[in-house]
């Protein structure tokens, strides 16, 4: 009992400091200061194209991985996992070693376009893509192993073409597998700080999202880093409230 | 019109091979125990799993293992309805049924359900509706499409027995309208005698007996089909004037032949005593009660024994003979009353 209250207030007494030490009557103000609003902007602008991408990438993938068997789906599995599990600030090192400009596919790109990845908004968008991009597969093939065949054996024996199932059958009956997933993903690469400084690094107004903004802030700043971080977790709490039937419901 | 379909199917251990030649109107009912293979016949015939065999329907090849042709479910114009109906969940009825059809659907599908009495169920969505009406939505979304061959997968045991008879009669109505080939996978004889010209027995796979359901009942070649139609059946090898069944004992039955043959004993032919009955039938054994089942007036009388036999005897002989499980008696059989045919 008394552990398990231990570990209660594990969680609550950071969030309790941050709505106690939280600078009420200026909370509006900071919120729009300038440098606060342009990373909330850039953090919205970088998240929603996270999930965009892995919205076009990841839903293929999961159908893939849904569709395969044995050992390549274990390697598969693996390889998509991965992000989940690595340390965010590794997989900033390894976007750099790829895509920076002595990188395996960036150095191509510099010496034949004068591309250069590293340190834009591009790259925190790749950051918040590769950190966040599993959570998406992963709720989408757990969607697709779900879910009945036979609706899709019913519409093609109805003469449905492959694409027609897709759109018409398989796409909408895994709606709600999509949506969470992309909340999940959204959330995840909103709150995605180690890989983004790593490789786009810490530039206002092109890569410094909210996470990095608060870190910064907390030294010269430390009501907007509060603030920042309020938002962040009022973010965190609406999604929670929102999805709550598929995880905080009895199962 | 015809169907011709040699299909061998190998899958975790187990093995269905199937050869059968359907003709145009014919109403044909897989009639097997669970696990006979009967939904992986109708499968392959939809082209939803890959055969070793030939399908063919009409002269159009849908399957041939020689060549490696195999044309896609999509491409068949098989109509394929399922056990528990699977109709889209997130589309109305309406956008079920036109499902399958390219110009005008949602038209022509309404103009359907108008017609089958579903027109008051157009928007609802598939959970809204009863069983039986789900059962004429899912046969509808078929029947539009126009198929050239009709599956049906245990058409009616998804629903409420209450309403099966009814839903039975509806069903028979529709397969009767419709002018292509008919098949139906049921475990259920009712419903196979009940809707079909033709059963055909499935058992491990095996095609173990098929013709008009007067046939197959008359002259049972299995267990099951001899439990549906109420007989006792038994197996042995003819020595003349007696069959030596497979578990040694014998019986007495005139023009038995000297081949392997099945032999058919009616229920109400089996004779129950208390003491060895003296006298003429040849065939006598002892017996022990098993169980007794009372169905309407008679009762049915599970008995082990060296010749295990159901015999049918009125609720007075019960009472009088004192049987009940446990209780040993002797069993008497006419030899007369043994019809005997080659197996």
């Amino acid at each position: 009992m008394a552990l398990a209250g231990l570990g209660l207030l594990l969680f609550l007494l950071p969030l309790a400091s941050l709505v106690v030490r939280a600078p009420w009557g200026q909370v509006g103000q900071e919120l729009l200061a300038p440098e606060t609003a342009t990373a909330l902007g850039l953090s919205i602008f970088c998240s929603v194209t996270a999930t965009a991408i892995a919205l076009v990438l990841g839903i293929p993938l999961a159908f893939v991985l849904s569709r395969t068997a044995g050992t390549l789906r274990r390697v598969l599995r693996a390889l998509t996992t991965l992000p989940m599990v690595l340390p965010p600030v590794v997989g900033g090192v390894a976007l750099l070693l790829a895509f920076g400009r002595r990188g395996l596919l960036g150095g191509p790109l510099y010496q034949l376009f004068g591309v250069q990845i590293p340190f834009t908004t591009t790259a925190a968008v790749i950051a918040e893509t590769f950190v966040a991009m599993p959570f998406l597969v992963i709720a989408i093939e757990g969607g697709l192993r779900a879910l009945d065949q036979r609706y899709e054996e019913a519409a093609r024996a109805l003469g449905a073409s492959s694409w027609k199932v897709f759109a018409r059958v398989t796409l909408p009956l895994l709606r709600p597998a999509i949506f969470s997933g992309a909340v999940l993903c959204w959330a995840r690469a909103l709150g995605e700080f180690g890989a983004t400084i790593t490789f786009a690094g810490n530039l206002p107004g092109r890569t410094q999202t909210v996470p990095l903004a608060v870190y910064i802030a907390l030294e010269s700043k430390p009501e907007g880093a509060i603030v920042l971080s309020l938002v962040l977790v009022a973010v965190s709490l609406a999604i929670l409230i929102g999805l709550r039937d598929r995880w905080l419901g009895e199962p | 019109m015809s169907l011709h379909a040699t299909i061998n199917v190998e899958r975790n251990g187990f093995a269905l091979s199937v050869d059968m030649t359907v003709f145009d109107g014919e109403t044909v009912a897989v009639l097997g125990p669970n696990g006979a293979g009967k939904t992986t016949l109708l499968r392959a015939l939809a082209g939803l799993v890959r055969i070793t065999g030939h399908v063919e329907l009409d002269g159009d090849v849908f399957d041939d293992s020689a060549t490696d042709r195999h044309v896609p479910t999509e491409e068949r114009q098989v109509g394929l309805v399922f056990q528990d109906h699977v109709l889209f969940p997130h589309m109305t009825v309406l956008q079920n049924v036109a499902f399958g059809l390219r110009r005008d659907g949602e038209r022509i599908a309404s103009a359907w359900l108008e017609r089958a009495g579903l027109g008051d169920k157009i928007n609802a969505l598939p959970s809204q509706l009863s069983g039986g009406q789900a059962q004429r939505v899912a046969l509808l979304r078929t029947l539009v499409t126009e198929p050239r061959l009709l599956l049906l997968d245990e058409p009616l045991s998804a629903l409420d027995v209450s309403i099966r008879a009814e839903v039975r009669r509806d069903l028979a109505r529709q397969l009767a309208a419709f002018k292509g080939i008919r098949i139906l996978v049921t475990h259920d004889p009712l419903e196979a005698i009940a809707l079909a010209d033709r059963l055909v027995v499935l058992e491990g796979g095996k095609i173990v007996q098929s013709g008009s359901p007067i046939e197959v009942t008359a002259k049972p070649r299995s267990r099951f089909v001899a439990d549906l139609a109420g007989v006792n059946l038994l197996r042995g090898r003819g020595r003349g004037d007696h069959i030596e069944l497979d578990n040694g004992a014998t019986i007495a039955a005139p023009g038995a032949g000297e081949d392997d043959v099945f032999a058919v004993i009616h229920p109400h032919a089996v004779a129950l005593y208390r003491a060895k009955p003296e006298g003429t039938p040849r065939n006598v054994w002892p017996a022990r009660v098993e169980d007794l089942d009372l169905h309407a007036e008679r009762v049915r009388v599970r008995l082990g024994g060296p010749v295990p036999l159901v015999a049918e005897v009125t609720t007075s002989a019960v009472r009088d003979l004192h049987l009940e499980p446990g209780t040993d008696a002797w069993v008497a059989v006419k030899a007369t009353e043994i019809s005997v045919y080659p197996a």
